[in-house]
């Protein structure tokens, strides 16, 4: 069986003068799915939506949305996509509602004005559908952003940062929108500084560091890039050395120290290190211990790590 | 292509006057700032001019007709600078609609409200002594002449306003074009202005539209020895906003569909 991509770039890339904002950016979305795409500030995620969203034109490179040629195919691109991001708003001094009929006109939507009913209905805007926009809390505002953007059901939804400034509640209506638009089959690329938002939503994640993606896997699969953190804490200075040679016996890891806490701690890979064998092997050479732990990874443990590995080029406690 | 265009134009337009009538208290504010204008202009400069006062007034409402005409640079800055900044403008232009919709049904729009808030000056105007002296023919077209001037202004605002880089910049670029109509003979006759200023301010746009409204609406005579624009009112006003139309409609056009790419 072939996969379908619903976003497919290869090679792309942008500079705005001097600076290349992206270099080279590689993505493959395959229909149906949730991909976020992970990175620090400046790493290349909003020009990267940009792109895809026609809103810039490549440098270089190739991209296809919805199987249309992102530069010849730019309207029906448009046709097949949302945007909702830190830059696509909605209009504040039109009340939701006027904006929810404006969208859908220009999108051709037949009963604009059911279709806006119902999208205000379904994220708990009623109340609310007749005050201008700008009156809104963060969260409604979001919300009818991503109303907005749901107007003519996209094939491919771009959510630019969709929960950034969000309160936890807030933040789950937008999580419970988007897993319930993944389950009717709309593609999502979704940008977030929070990975944990990535860890919820997405299938595959792209981390993307200086203009282009570093790494990709499932939230698993890169997690298991960076391997379980071993810690122990020790009673006594003298016997850190000593936990240390354990240590690296069982995790074949580089050990760090942290002399303040009198610990040392090293990363393994192997998945079948267990806490009582880690303290069975501690007590049999006879390090006296206070407190072991095994850490799985977080995805900002990944994150931090990776990014990290890229710009100083070598390897880096986690 | 020109359906999407009239379809999308129609609702864009419909999107700006849906604006104004959920914050009527700003059009009503800038639609009174010219009557503001003519009743201070009116009496208190009036009576410090030679000019004898009600000859002033109607000397001046065709300069103040006009001097809010140009202010569709400002409104058209602000407006379009607002809908970049605040993300209206990216939502637009990433949905399959015509490219050149938005800033025309900007720029109607803002056409509607105009005209509109022509008809209240009016009105002061008569009260305060202004009248139409030449026909009624060349008075509607004296209106036609000046609804056109204003269209021609409102695209060079949305093109600046697009070109703008916050909104605070727009609105304080936009606030200077208060000075345009000080340096034409909208206010003031540039007989008297020494010879290099008054070839500047009868080189203003300004300058040719009020002398054709003054000479359409009979309120004063075209001025000897003026530059061609102002000596040719009529022409130089329909060259001016043609000029202006054909430099700077395409230029927002172009610089929406493809913004800063």
């Amino acid at each position: 069986m072939t996969t379908t991509y619903a976003v497919l770039s290869e090679g792309l890339e942008k500079r705005f003068g001097e600076v290349r904002a992206l270099r080279g950016l590689d993505l493959a979305v395959p229909q149906g799915t949730v991909c976020g795409i992970l990175g620090p500030n400046g790493a290349g995620k909003t020009t990267a939506v940009r792109l895809l969203t026609t809103l810039l034109r490549p440098d270089a490179g190739s991209a296809r949305v919805a199987g249309h040629d992102l530069v010849r195919e730019a309207a029906a691109v448009r046709r097949a996509i949302g945007v909702t991001g830190q830059y696509a708003s909605v209009d504040g001094d039109l009340t939701g509602r006027q904006n929810l009929r404006l969208f859908g006109r220009l999108h051709r939507v037949r009963g604009p004005a059911e279709r806006a009913d119902d999208l205000l209905a379904r994220f708990g805007l009623t109340e609310a559908a007749d005050r201008p926009a700008a009156t809104y809390s963060g969260g409604m505002r979001r919300r009818l952003d991503l109303a907005a953007s749901l107007i003519r059901r996209p094939d491919v939804l771009f959510l630019d940062e969709p929960t950034t400034g969000l309160d936890p509640a807030s933040r789950g209506d937008i999580w419970d929108a988007v897993r319930e638009l993944k389950q009717d089959g709309t593609t999502i690329l979704l940008t977030t500084q929070y990975l944990e938002e990535a860890d919820q939503l997405a299938d595959d994640i792209a981390l993307v560091d200086r203009g282009r993606v570093a790494h990709t896997g499932s939230p698993s699969q890169l997690k298991a890039l960076i391997g379980t953190y071993v810690e122990v804490v020790v009673a006594d200075a003298d016997v850190l050395v000593q936990a240390a040679g354990v240590l690296d016996q069982l995790t074949g890891g580089e050990p760090s120290f942290d002399h303040a806490r009198n610990s040392v701690g090293s990363v393994t890979r192997d998945t079948t290190l267990t806490l009582p064998r880690l303290v069975r092997e501690l007590d049999a050479a006879g390090v006296p211990l206070l407190d072991a732990s095994l850490k799985p990874p977080t995805l900002d443990d990944v994150f931090l790590r990776l990014t990290a590995e890229e710009s100083t080029g070598e390897e880096v406690a986690a | 292509m020109s359906s999407t265009l009239a379809y999308d134009g129609t609702a864009m337009l419909g999107r700006q006057l849906l604006r104004v009538r959920n914050n009527p208290a700003l059009a009503i504010l800038t639609q009174t700032m010219p009557i503001t204008m003519l009743l201070f202009f009116g009496y208190v400069f009036g009576s410090a001019l030679a000019m004898p006062g009600a000859e002033y007034r109607s000397f001046l409402v065709p300069g103040l007709l006009v001097a809010t005409a140009a202010n569709g640079i400002m409104t058209g800055m602000f407006q379009a600078a607002q809908d970049v900044h605040r993300g209206v403008t990216d939502r637009l232009r990433t949905m399959p609609m015509s490219r050149a919709a938005v800033p025309l049904g900007q720029a109607a729009a803002d056409l509607v409200v105009t005209t509109a808030g022509t008809v209240p000056f009016l009105l002061v105007g008569l009260a305060v002594g202004w009248r139409v002296e030449g026909s009624a023919a060349a008075a509607i077209a004296a209106v036609g002449l000046l609804l056109l001037f204003r269209f021609a202004c409102t695209w060079v605002g949305i093109f600046l306003g697009l070109l703008s880089r916050s909104e605070e910049a727009a609105g304080q670029l936009g606030s200077a074009t208060f000075m345009l109509p000080l340096l034409s003979n909208a206010y003031i006759p540039t007989d008297n202005l020494p010879g290099w200023l008054r070839t500047v301010a009868e080189w203003n746009p300004i300058s040719a539209v009020t002398t054709a409204l003054r000479d359409l609406f009979g309120n004063a005579p075209v001025p000897d020895g003026a530059a061609w624009p102002v000596a040719h009112p009529v022409a130089g006003s329909l060259a001016w906003c043609a000029v202006l139309l054909a430099v700077f409609a395409p230029l927002a056009v172009r610089r929406y569909a493809h913004g800063e790419q």
